[in-house]
């Protein structure tokens, strides 16, 4: 018997990490966003932040988490899209801040801070762009206060507004918007009322999926 | 198969503080099954894309979304899983008195002692970040080196 022991032994490795391999994946793997067919997409569209024009044939819908590292390095490839297909695009903005981020929902406290003085992409793109900075501080909210020193906001203003219960109650209602959709997890994406799988989150395939939606769309 | 365990269990006898090897051989396998087990969670986390959501810090996303991450498209992690299971192996076989089994595992562990430092300095001069779980692997990989610097010499 013991001549097979070490044979049993590397065999039985084996299979335990394949089963365990399988089990994790099965356990990991991210659910795809859904949307429910009877909640519309544009409905309470006014709650997120929009830019493009109103009539665009397609509608972008992100939501997305500040301090997310993935939300962050997307952040510049779709300002280059909405660039792009420019005005036959829309983007549309929302905050879904996680609990595991222990800055998150302060950052986005202060992009509608600042969008309550008409700058919110100006912070969106600079939070987003300075987030390895921040997201390692050990008090964000000052680094904030300097951004929004550095966008040339109101600072008192932006200090009061981001502690107040009109920019909580839109954080609110975008993570509302998000639990009607199924959002689970940022960055989680919609075109045209569609959930994009995790796995097409990347520049090209958004762009690949945004042309493909362009194309029906402006065929008459 | 097994008269070969045996004239190398034999030759073993004769060269090798038995008890000793055993030992060494078996904590190179505990060990090898903590470096087993990283890798796993690491080839997972990367087939699922799980560096798309926002689990892990800023660092390990650098990391492990980074080109030095895959190679050929395959997450590096999943060879990473292999080796960790052949060096498993070996030191299994070695620990019941295969010699050939005790050169091999020598071998892969230097092998994979040159990845590791390869891995290293990549986070640390290329991309400016560690990741915990590669650290991890690193400093599993390094005892595998020290058992095997301090493995039973030939009398």
């Amino acid at each position: 018997m013991k001549r097979y022991l070490p044979f049993v032994i590397v065999t039985l490795v084996a299979l335990l990490s394949i089963t365990g391999g399988a089990v994790l994946y099965h356990a990991k793997r991210l659910p795809e966003p859904s949307a429910p067919k009877q909640v519309s997409l544009r409905e309470g569209t006014e709650g997120g932040h929009i830019r493009g024009p109103a009539d665009a044939p397609v509608t972008l819908e992100e939501f997305g988490d500040y301090e997310c590292p993935p939300c962050g390095s997307l952040a510049a490839p779709l300002n280059q899209l909405e660039h792009d297909y420019r005005p036959r695009l829309r983007m549309t903005f929302r905050n879904f801040p996680l609990n595991n981020h222990p800055h998150a929902r302060d950052a986005a406290c202060a992009a509608e801070a600042a969008g309550l003085q008409g700058r919110f992409w100006e912070m969106h793109d600079l939070l987003y762009k300075e987030q390895s900075t921040w997201s390692r501080a050990a008090d964000a909210r000052v680094l904030f206060s300097a951004y929004a020193g550095t966008l040339g906001l109101d600072l008192a203003r932006f200090e009061r507004d981001r502690d107040s219960d009109k920019v909580k109650g839109r954080i609110a209602d975008d993570e509302k918007r998000a639990s009607a959709l199924g959002v689970k997890t940022t960055p989680s994406i919609f075109i045209n009322d569609q959930p994009i799988p995790s796995a097409a989150l990347h520049p090209s395939a958004l762009r690949a999926t945004v042309d493909a939606a362009i194309k029906p769309a402006v065929t008459p | 198969m097994n008269s070969r365990r045996s004239a190398s269990a034999a030759t073993a006898a004769n060269t090798f503080s038995p008890r000793g090897s055993v030992i060494l051989y078996a904590v190179a396998a505990v060990i090898a099954l903590i470096g087993l087990a990283d890798a796993i969670y690491l080839s997972v986390q990367a087939l699922t894309g799980e560096t798309l959501v926002c689990g892990g810090s800023p660092d390990c996303f650098r990391v492990l979304g980074s080109s030095y991450a895959r190679l050929g498209g395959i997450p590096i992690a999943l060879f990473g899983a292999l080796a960790y299971f052949t060096v498993f192996s070996f030191a299994t076989f070695a620990a019941f008195g295969y010699n050939r089994a005790r050169n091999l595992f020598s071998l892969t562990v230097g092998l994979m002692f040159a990845v590791t430092l390869w891995l290293l300095a990549v986070q640390a001069l290329i991309l400016h970040a560690f990741c915990r779980f590669c650290l991890l692997s690193a400093a599993v990989t390094f005892l595998l080196a020290g058992l095997v610097v301090a493995r039973p010499r030939p009398s």
